[in-house]
C-alpha cells in the first residue's frame, strides 16, 4: 500500500474540551488511517462521545485541531462533514419519516450523487428492504440501529464514527453488522473509529484500540496482543484493571 | 451554498405533511375561522354605522395580511419545531448543512405552506365578503412583501430564542403575533394608540403597511417614503434576526447544547 494511501483520514492532535473546571478531554492525539478500524474505549464519562462531538462538528473544541480527509474542521466545517458520516444509538433517525423518506433526506443533506440508487444499495446492504415504506418510529431499536447505519453509509464517508452501534441488537444480527462494516471498511478507503462496551466485539473487528480515561488517552495497541503485553487474559480483563487504576496505566507514568 | 442540502429541509416538511391530516388542517383552519369571525364583525360594523368608510378592504384585508403574516412566522419556526420534536438536531447539524442553507430551507418551507394558507383566506375573504384586492392597487406586492419578510424575521428569531432556552421556550413562540398585534396597529389607525406606544409601532414595518393600507383604501395617497422605511426595516430585522440565531448557534457549538438539547440548559 502507498504512503498517499495510508494518509490518515482522521487526524486529531492536542484535542481539549473544559466545561468551565472541568477538563472534559486533555490534549488527545490519534489518527485513523483508510481501511482501519480503531476502538475509542473507556468507562461511561471517560470523554468518548464528547471527543466524537467534536469530530462531528457539534461541539466546539477547547484547544486542538481536527483533520478529516486532509480538510480542517474548525475552517471548513461543511467541506469536512461532507465525507464524515456516524450512526450512534442515542441519535436515532426521525420516527415519523419511512425509512426510504430519511434516507433520501439524508442522501440530499450529505450531497449523494445519484442518490437514488445509492438508497437502494444500502437499503439491500442492511436487510432494509421490507421496511423500505415503514415509519422508523414502529421499527425494533434492533431494526433503528441498521436504518442508522444505513444513513451513516450513504455518503460513503472517509471517516465513520460509531457510538456503540449494535448496543441494542440481537447477538446474530450484531455479528451480520459487524461483518458488513468490516466488509465496508476492508473494500473502501473509510477508516473507522468505534466505540463499544464490548470486549468480544472490539478485539474482533477492531485494528486498534485507545484506551480513554478521565479524557486522556492512557493506553493504545493492538486488541490481540495488547492484553498479553500487561499480563492479562482478555481485552476485558485489561479494560477493568485501566477502569479501576487508570493513574497506573498513563503512558508517561 | 448547495441547493440540494437546501430542498432537504422543505423535502422533509412535504413528507410530513403529506401524510398528517393534524399538520395540513392548521395550515388554513384558524385563519379560515378568524377570516369568517372577522367577515361578520366587518358586515355589522358596516351596518350599524352608515359611514363611507371601507370597512371591507379596511378591516377584513388587515385581519387577512396580519394573518398571512403569522402563518410565515410560524412556517419557520414549526419546521424548525419538528427537528426539536423528533430529537434530529445531531443528525441534521453533522451533516453538511450550512446555517444559511438551514435556514434558507426553513424560509422555503414557510413560503409553501403560508401561500396556502394566504389562498385559502383571500378565496374565503373573496367568495363569502367580497373583500377585493382591487382596493390597494399596485401597494399590495409591496404591502404583501413587507408583510413577508417581517413574517420571516420574526420567524427566525423565534427559533433562535428555542433554540438557545431549550424546547419548552416553544411557548414564547406562539403568542408573539399577538404580543405584536396592538403596536402594528392592524385594527385600528396609529394615532389611537398612545404617543410611547405609537414610537414603538413605527419600529414595526407592519404597522406602516397597515396604515397605508388605510390610506389607500380611503383613497389617499401613500407616502412612498413610509414603504421605503417599512422595507428597509424589514430588511434590518432579516439580517438582526439571521445574526442573532448565528451567534446562538454557536454559542449551542461551544457548550455543547446542539448534542445535549433535549437537556435544554448544559450547566
Amino acid at each position: 500500500m502507498g504512503t498517499a494511501e495510508r494518509e490518515p483520514v482522521l487526524r486529531v492532535k492536542g484535542l481539549r474540551k473544559d466545561y468551565g473546571a472541568v477538563q472534559a478531554v486533555k490534549d488527545i492525539a490519534f489518527d485513523v488511517c483508510p481501511n482501519e478500524i480503531v476502538g475509542l474505549l473507556g468507562l461511561n464519562g471517560a470523554g468518548k462521545t464528547t471527543t466524537i462531538s467534536m469530530i462531528l462538528g457539534v461541539l466546539e473544541p477547547t484547544a486542538g485541531s481536527i483533520h478529516i480527509g486532509g480538510v480542517d474542521l474548525a475552517r471548513h466545517r461543511s467541506r469536512a462533514l461532507a465525507c464524515t458520516n456516524f450512526a450512534a444509538v442515542y441519535a436515532p433517525l426521525p420516527g415519523n419519516l419511512t425509512v426510504y423518506q430519511n434516507l433520501r433526506v439524508f442522501a440530499l443533506l450529505y450531497g449523494v450523487k445519484n442518490f437514488k440508487a445509492r438508497v437502494e444499495i444500502v437499503l439491500e446492504s442492511f436487510d432494509l428492504k421490507k421496511f423500505r415504506n415503514v415509519k422508523c418510529g414502529v421499527l425494533s431499536s434492533g431494526e433503528q440501529t441498521r436504518v442508522g447505519l444505513a444513513k451513516a453509509m450513504l455518503n460513503h464517508p472517509r471517516i465513520l464514527l460509531l457510538d456503540e452501534p449494535t448496543a441494542s441488537i440481537d447477538p446474530a444480527s450484531a455479528r451480520d453488522i459487524r461483518n458488513t462494516l468490516r466488509t465496508f471498511a476492508r473494500h473502501s478507503q473509510v477508516g473507522v473509529l468505534w466505540t463499544s462496551h464490548n470486549m468480544y466485539e472490539v478485539e474482533e473487528v477492531c485494528d486498534r484500540v485507545l484506551f480513554l480515561s478521565r479524557g486522556e488517552i492512557i493506553l493504545q495497541g493492538d486488541p490481540k496482543s495488547l492484553p498479553s503485553q500487561y499480563g492479562k487474559p482478555t481485552l476485558e480483563e485489561l479494560f477493568i484493571s485501566v477502569a479501576r487504576e487508570p493513574l497506573d496505566w498513563r503512558a508517561d507514568s | 451554498m448547495k441547493l440540494s442540502r437546501l430542498a432537504a429541509v422543505p423535502l422533509r416538511q412535504f413528507y410530513l405533511y403529506r401524510g398528517s391530516a393534524a399538520r395540513v388542517l392548521p395550515l388554513f383552519a384558524w385563519v379560515t375561522i378568524d377570516i369568517v369571525l372577522w367577515g361578520f364583525m366587518t358586515k355589522f360594523l358596516s351596518g350599524m354605522t352608515h359611514t363611507q368608510y371601507r370597512f371591507v378592504p379596511a378591516l377584513l384585508g388587515a385581519v387577512l395580511f396580519w394573518d398571512f403574516m403569522s402563518r410565515v412566522m410560524y412556517g419557520v419556526s414549526t419546521s424548525f419545531f419538528e427537528d426539536v420534536w423528533s430529537r434530529n438536531f445531531l443528525n441534521v447539524f453533522a451533516s453538511p448543512i450550512t446555517i444559511p442553507e438551514y435556514i434558507g430551507g426553513l424560509l422555503v418551507s414557510s413560503v409553501a405552506t403560508s401561500l396556502i394558507a394566504l389562498v385559502v383566506m383571500v378565496v374565503v375573504a373573496t367568495l363569502a365578503f367580497g373583500l377585493s384586492f382591487a382596493a390597494y392597487g399596485v401597494m399590495l406586492a409591496p404591502f404583501v412583501l413587507i408583510l413577508f419578510l417581517f413574517g420571516m424575521a420574526l420567524g427566525i428569531a423565534a427559533i433562535a430564542i428555542v433554540l438557545r432556552m431549550g424546547p419548552a421556550a416553544e411557548w414564547f413562540v406562539w403568542p408573539i403575533p399577538a404580543l405584536l398585534a396592538p403596536f402594528a396597529a392592524v385594527y385600528y389607525p396609529l394615532a389611537t394608540l398612545p404617543a410611547p406606544m405609537q414610537w414603538l409601532a413605527r419600529l414595526l414595518p407592519a404597522s406602516y403597511v397597515f396604515e397605508g393600507m388605510r390610506t389607500v383604501v380611503a383613497g389617499r395617497h401613500f407616502n412612498s417614503a413610509m414603504l421605503s422605511t417599512a422595507f428597509a426595516l424589514a430588511i434590518v430585522y432579516i439580517l438582526l434576526a439571521y445574526w442573532f440565531f448565528a451567534r446562538v448557534f454557536r454559542y449551542a457549538v461551544q457548550t455543547g447544547l446542539i448534542a445535549r438539547y433535549s437537556a435544554e440548559t448544559i450547566s
